[in-house]
C-alpha cells in the first residue's frame, strides 16, 4: 500500500507516484501491459487531468472532486475475510457465472455451470501473460491515450481487471456477471482493466455491477474494452451503486465488425460523481449499437454521460437513449456525439437524451450533436429537460391519486423506458424495484449487503 | 348534492367565470351547453380542482363540505369524477396499473384494504363490457395511441370503475361517432342512481338525444343566462346560440 501526498497538482502527484512505483509495478504485470505504459505516461504528461476546458468535460468539473489523498494498492491485497461471505449479491436466483473483483483486482469466479469449451474468464494479468497473441491484437488497441488524459492514466497505472474471451461460434448461455467491489480501511485510488473479446458468431452477455463496502472515499478509474467480432451479438449492463463519496471514471470503447451487434444499458443508481465514457466504433457494414442510460441523482450527485458513436462503415444502425431524473443540488450532463464517416453511406442513427427537473436547484447541461460526412443517411438527435408533466399529473390525482404517488408513477413511468429494455429478465425486475425504492427515497442498497452505503 | 354560489374564477389574471350559481341534487342530470369560449371547461375543470384556475370569488358546497378547500385527489375520493375533454396520454404508466392504484387510493381512503388481483381483474372486465370498451387494455398505456373515440370510452370506463356520485362529463361527445355516442350515453345511463348526479358539458344537443336531462342551463360569456327543462336543449339546436346572445 503507498499513500500518495498530495501536493495539490493532481497531475504532478500521479506523475511521481509512477515514477516512484515502476519497478513495483512492471514486475507485477504481464509484458504487454508494461509495453503500453511508456506511451502512456508521454500522454498523461502531456493531457493531465482533464479540465472544464476541455469541450467532452465541460460540465464535469473533475478537479472539484479529484483533490484528496487517496493511498494506492499497487498489489492484489491477500484479503484476510472472506469475500463471499462478506458479500452475496442478493438476485441468486439469476443465475450467473459471478466474478469478483477487490479494489481493482480480479478475485474469484464461480460458474454456475462449467463454461462453454474455450471460454475463458480470469484475471487480466494473467490472461496478458496466458494469451499473448490476443492481447497483442487487442489490449490497448481501441482505448486511445491520446486523446483522453483519463485513458492514459487508466493505461499507465493498469494492472489487472477482468478478460473475458469467448472464442468463435460460442454462445455463453447464462450472463457473466462481475462484481466490482471496493473495500479497504482508508480512502483509496482504485484502477481496473478489463478487456472482453467476443469472436465471429459468439454470443454473451456481461452484467457489470459496482459496490461500495466501506463508506471511504474511492476515487475509481475504471476502463473496459469490447471486441464485438463478425456476426456477434454482446450484452452490457452496468449497475452503479456506490457510496455517495464515491468517484467513478468509466470508460468502455467497443469495436464493432460487421453484421455485429452490441446493447449497453448503464443504470447509475448512487455516487458521488458518475463520469461515463462511452465509445462505439462501428468498424463494418451492417452492424448495430445500442446504447441506453438511466441515472437518478439527488443530494450533492453529478452524473456525466458522454457517447461517442462513430459510424465508419455503410449500412450500420446506432441508437442513444438516455433518461436522467435529479432532484436537490444535483447535477448531470450528456454529451453525445454521432459521427458518420464519408463512407458510412446507409447509416441510421437516434440520438436522444430525456430529463426531468425535481427541484428548481439540479441542473443538467445536454448536448446532442451529429457531424455528417456521408450524404445518405438518416440521423437524429434532441434532448429535453423538463419538469413533470403537470397535466398528467392533474390526470392522475382527479382519480383520486395522491400528489406523492402521482409524481412517483411519472417518473417510474419515465424511467421504465430505460429499465424496460434491459434483457435479462429477472434482472429487469430487481432493477425496476431498486428503482422504484430509489425514486420513492429508499435506500436503493442491494437487501442481503450488511453495509450501509450512500 | 353541489351548490354553487356566485363563483368567480380567473386565470393568469383574465377573469373566465363571472358569477355562477347551480344547484345540482342527488338524480338530476344537468346539460351546461354555450358557445366556444363561454367558460364551460373551466367550471368543470375548476370544480375538479386544477391548481392554474384561481376562484377570486364565491363558494362551493359538496356534500356540505366546502369543495374549495380539498385537493383534487381528495374531491376524487369523495366521489366527484370529472370526465375530460381532452384525455391525457401518459406513456408509461399502464391502465391496469393506473386503475389499480385509485381503486386502492379511494379504499385507503374509505378505511378499506386494497383490492385482491382477482376482484379487481372481474371488476376491470364488468366495467369494461358495461361501457363497451373493446380495447385490449393489458399492456397499454393509460390513453397512449387510443383513437378519439377510444379516449372518450376510457374515460366512461374509469368512470364505472370509480362509481363517482357526482360526474361532470366535459365533451364527452365531442369527436365521437353515433356509435360511439350510444355506448358512452349507455354507460352513463346504466350507472344512473338515486343517489348520484351527472352534468353534461356540451356544445350540441346530440348526446342529449340519449342521456336525457332535468336541467339545461347555458353558458355564455362565464354566467349562466338561461336556465330550462330538457326543451331548451332543442331550441338551441334549432336556432343556434345567437338568439341568447341577444336576449343576454
Amino acid at each position: 500500500m503507498n499513500e500518495t501526498t498530495s501536493t495539490g497538482d493532481i497531475k504532478k502527484d500521479l506523475i511521481s507516484l509512477f515514477r516512484q512505483n515502476t519497478g513495483i509495478l512492471e514486475s507485477g504485470s504481464g509484458q504487454v501491459l508494461n509495453r503500453y505504459r511508456e506511451q502512456a505516461f508521454h500522454d498523461f504528461d502531456r493531457l493531465g487531468i482533464p479540465t472544464t476546458r476541455t469541450e467532452a468535460y465541460r460540465y464535469t468539473p473533475l478537479e472539484k472532486y479529484l483533490q484528496g489523498n487517496y493511498d494506492v494498492e499497487l498489489n492484489a491485497n491477500p484479503f484476510e475475510i472472506n469475500l463471499k461471505q462478506v458479500f452475496k449479491c442478493d438476485i441468486p436466483e439469476m443465475d450467473t457465472h459471478v466474478v469478483l473483483v477487490l479494489n481493482g483486482f480480479f478475485y474469484s469466479l464461480s460458474q454456475a455451470e462449467p463454461l462453454p469449451a474455450g471460454v475463458v474468464v480470469c484475471g487480466l494479468n494473467e490472461a496478458s501473460v496466458k494469451f499473448p497473441k490476443l492481447f497483442h491484437d487487442h489490449y490497448a488497441r481501441y482505448a486511445d491515450t491520446s486523446a483522453d488524459g483519463l485513458v492514459a492514466l487508466n493505461t499507465l497505472f493498469a494492472q489487472d481487471g477482468v478478460f473475458i474471451y469467448v472464442p468463435a461460434d460460442t454462445l455463453v448461455y447464462k450472463p457473466i456477471q462481475i462484481i466490482n467491489l471496493s473495500h479497504s480501511f482508508k480512502n483509496l485510488r482504485i484502477t481496473r482493466r478489463n478487456l472482453v473479446v467476443a469472436e465471429e458468431n459468439s454470443q454473451v452477455n456481461i452484467v457489470m455491477c459496482d459496490h461500495t463496502l466501506c463508506n471511504q472515499q474511492y476515487l475509481t478509474n475504471s476502463l473496459t474494452e469490447v471486441v464485438t467480432g463478425k456476426s456477434a451479438v454482446v450484452d452490457y449492463n452496468r449497475m452503479q451503486n456506490e457510496n455517495t463519496q464515491s468517484i467513478h471514471i468509466n470508460n468502455l470503447f467497443v469495436h464493432q465488425e460487421e453484421y455485429s451487434r452490441f446493447t449497453g444499458n448503464s443504470i447509475s443508481l448512487h455516487g458521488g460523481l458518475i463520469r461515463n465514457n462511452f465509445y462505439a466504433t462501428l468498424a463494418g457494414p451492417y452492424s448495430e449499437t445500442n446504447l441506453y442510460g438511466l441515472f437518478l441523482c439527488d443530494d450533492k450527485q453529478h452524473v456525466a454521460n458522454y457517447v461517442l458513436v462513430n459510424h465508419a462503415a455503410p449500412h450500420c444502425t446506432s441508437n442513444q437513449l438516455f433518461k436522467g431524473i435529479l432532484d436537490d443540488n444535483a447535477t448531470g450532463s450528456f454529451n453525445g456525439k454521432i459521427l458518420v464517416q464519408k463512407d458510412a453511406q446507409k447509416t441510421l442513427a437516434y440520438q436522444k437524451n430525456n430529463n426531468i427537473l425535481l427541484s428548481s436547484t439540479a441542473r443538467m447541461n445536454t448536448k446532442p450533436h451529429l457531424e455528417i460526412y456521408a450524404d445518405d443517411v438518416k440521423c437524429s438527435h434532441g434532448a429535453t429537460v423538463g419538469q413533470l408533466d403537470m397535466d398528467a399529473m392533474f390526470y392522475l390525482r382527479s382519480r383520486g391519486i395522491g400528489e406523492k404517488e402521482a409524481r412517483h408513477l411519472l417518473m417510474y413511468a419515465f424511467a421504465n423506458d430505460i429499465v424496460g429494455k434491459i434483457s435479462i429478465p429477472i434482472l429487469k425486475d430487481r432493477i425496476i424495484e431498486l428503482v422504484d425504492k430509489r425514486l420513492r427515497g429508499e435506500l436503493s442498497r442491494c437487501n442481503n449487503c450488511d453495509i450501509r452505503c450512500g | 348534492m353541489l351548490q354553487i354560489k356566485d363563483l368567480h374564477v380567473s386565470i393568469s389574471g383574465k377573469e373566465i367565470l363571472k358569477g355562477i350559481n347551480l344547484n345540482v341534487k342527488a338524480g338530476e342530470v344537468h346539460a351546461i351547453m354555450g358557445p366556444n369560449g363561454s367558460g364551460k371547461s373551466t367550471l368543470a375543470a375548476a370544480l375538479a380542482g386544477r391548481e392554474i384556475f384561481e376562484i377570486t370569488q364565491g363558494s362551493v358546497t359538496y356534500m356540505g363540505e366546502n369543495l374549495l378547500d380539498m385537493n383534487p385527489e381528495n374531491r376524487a375520493r369523495k366521489g366527484l369524477f370529472l370526465g375530460f375533454q381532452y384525455p391525457v396520454e401518459i406513456p408509461g404508466v399502464s391502465i391496469v396499473n393506473f386503475m389499480k392504484t385509485a381503486i386502492n387510493e379511494h379504499r385507503k381512503f374509505k378505511g378499506l384494504e386494497p383490492i385482491s388481483a382477482s376482484d379487481f381483474l372481474k371488476m376491470m372486465r364488468d366495467k369494461k363490457e358495461l361501457v363497451g370498451l373493446t380495447t385490449n387494455l393489458a399492456n397499454r398505456s393509460v390513453n397512449e395511441g387510443f383513437s378519439g373515440g377510444e379516449k372518450k370510452r376510457n374515460e366512461i370506463f374509469q368512470m364505472a370503475m370509480l362509481e363517482p356520485l357526482l360526474a361532470i362529463l366535459d365533451e364527452t361527445d365531442s369527436g365521437l361517432d353515433i356509435d360511439a355516442l350510444k355506448t358512452v350515453a349507455n354507460g352513463v345511463n346504466m350507472l344512473r342512481r338515486t343517489d348520484n348526479a351527472t352534468i353534461i358539458i356540451t356544445h350540441y344537443q346530440r348526446l342529449l338525444e340519449y342521456i336525457v336531462p332535468d336541467y339545461v342551463h347555458v353558458l355564455y360569456k362565464g354566467r349562466i343566462v338561461k336556465s330550462s327543462g330538457k326543451e331548451l336543449a332543442l331550441e338551441l339546436e334549432e336556432k343556434g346560440y345567437d338568439w341568447i346572445k341577444d336576449e343576454a
